[in-house]
């Protein structure tokens, strides 16, 4: 299972404690894991990625094994500490706003 | 017994403000959403349990979220707002072509008929509906389409359309008004419209005649004559008898005529009110004394109400969507202000008290009258 981590409000708005858990078929990428979260939690969609252009929203980032992920591309392979559920795929909010 | 609903917008959550008719003991419920901020709630006239509400953030974006109780249990329903075909541009602050791009919902106004039917005003202007209670939406394109789409402007706040009136004698007919591009009426249910501006004058736009780019803070009509239309414009308080085709000054003796809210009172017509705020560069009322103007004559001739309301050393602001009226018999009037106190007056603004005073800047207030 895929481990995902998820700001504060989004987990609210998805009513979920803790890591949300997810069946993602191989290939395990950023968009695959996406796609899963938002088939599960229909309510995220749009909060993550933009409806149209599927693209990151500016102040969301993605975390990975420790590395910032979020300027790769959406089809990159995720590391097998992801896939394994090893390692949790982080979504983070930025800190902004002062 | 009738019971009186404040639905409340602030910049961190929403609360439900419920008193009996007397309006004097409010129960507080909230905040929902909790650190979002809540441009609109409202509810319908149809069933005043349903209740939409915009919820965004510039994290995660725009949500609408529809409660059937009365708001005290939501769910977040449909979030896809997409301009229809190709968006095209409108003019930027600086006065090149701008991509419209989706920011956030501003307005939503249940349809006066049917409740699954809402009106979505956004930023970057434009109009939505959904005919599903919120699930679906899709833009009713003919206004952007308007030919004088490319020239509008974004005011200082952004480019939103915050106000939605429906007629409640034709239901073919609407009005909008948008910041910075002005006041417009459809009376083929959204498929075309036309611009309703001519009498707004705007110091910084040389044409007296413009078409567009009046920066319109608000409109407020009584459901008895919808003819009637007053204005609170970036300066100048204005009305319109011609559904909109010429507009007239009644700034009156306002101390000033800039301000963001107007509303009319619920069985008089001809009573309205207005905030009057310093200036478009200071937005806090004039000497530090938070008054409402009422004029019975419907303008020019006005009269401060302050039993109430501080008088000294205020300095909030009172945003274009937080002010609402009740139907009750002794009509209650409602304001919320940037410092977080939503004000209630249940003798159409003679005397006022805070319901509370200490919640997020509020964004929008509206009310039901519950029987």
């Amino acid at each position: 299972m895929i481990r995902v981590v998820l700001p504060a409000h989004l987990r609210t708005l998805a009513k979920v404690n803790g890591d949300v858990l997810l069946d993602v078929a191989n290939p395990v990428t950023v968009r695959t894991i996406l796609n899963a979260l938002e088939a599960s939690y229909p309510m995220l969609e749009g909060t993550i990625r933009d409806h149209g252009t599927q693209k990151r929203r500016p102040f969301l980032r993605f975390f990975v094994c420790s590395e910032d992920w979020s300027l790769e591309s959406p089809d990159a392979l995720l590391p097998e500490a992801i896939a394994s559920g090893t390692e949790p795929f982080y979504v983070i909010g930025a800190i902004a706003g002062g | 017994m009738s019971k009186v609903r404040v639905l409340v917008g602030t910049k961190k959550g929403a609360f439900v403000l419920t008193s009996d008719a007397k309006r004097e003991k409010w129960d507080v419920s909230g905040p929902h959403f909790a650190g979002w901020e809540i441009y609109h709630v409202k509810g319908s006239p149809v069933d005043p349990n349903r209740i939409y509400a915009s919820q965004t953030s510039g994290w995660f974006g725009q949500l609408i979220q529809r409660s059937n109780d009365g708001g005290q249990t939501w769910e977040p329903v449909g979030n896809k707002f997409v301009y229809d075909g190709v968006p095209g541009t409108h003019q930027w602050y600086d006065g090149t072509p701008h991509p419209w791009e989706f920011k956030r919902v501003w307005h939503l106004e249940p349809s006066l008929t049917d409740i699954d039917t809402v009106y979505a005003g956004i930023e970057d202007a434009a109009l939505f509906r959904s005919s599903d209670g919120g699930q679906n939406w899709e833009e009713l394109p003919g206004l952007r389409g308007h030919g004088s789409g490319s020239k509008w402007q974004p005011g200082a706040g952004g480019m939103g359309l915050h106000t939605i009136l429906l007629d409640p004698k034709d239901a073919a007919r609407m009005y909008i008004a948008i910041s910075a591009a002005g006041a417009f009426r459809t009376s083929d249910s959204g498929k075309t419209w036309q611009a309703i501006n001519q009498g707004l004058k705007s110091e910084y736009i040389p044409d007296p005649n413009a078409e567009v780019g009046h920066c319109v803070h608000r409109i407020a009509m009584h459901p008895s004559r919808p003819n009637v239309l007053f204005m609170q414009k970036h300066w100048d308080v204005m009305r319109t008898d011609n559904a909109g085709d010429s507009w007239h000054e009644i700034s009156g003796n306002l101390p000033t005529d800039f301000g963001f809210v107007i509303d009319v009172h619920a069985h008089e017509p001809e009573t309205i009110y207005v905030v009057p705020i310093k200036s478009d560069s200071e937005h806090f009322p004039p000497e530090g004394k938070l008054r409402v103007y009422r004029s019975r004559t419907g303008g020019n001739e006005w009269e401060p109400l302050t039993k109430g309301l501080p008088q000294s050393d205020c300095y909030v602001n009172v945003l274009r969507d937080a002010m609402a009226v009740d139907s009750l018999d002794s009509c209650g009037i409602y304001f919320g202000t940037t410092g977080g106190q939503v004000y209630a007056s249940a003798d159409a603004g003679d005397t006022w008290n805070p319901i509370v005073r200490d919640l997020p800047a509020v964004l929008s207030v509206e009310v039901q009258t519950l029987k």
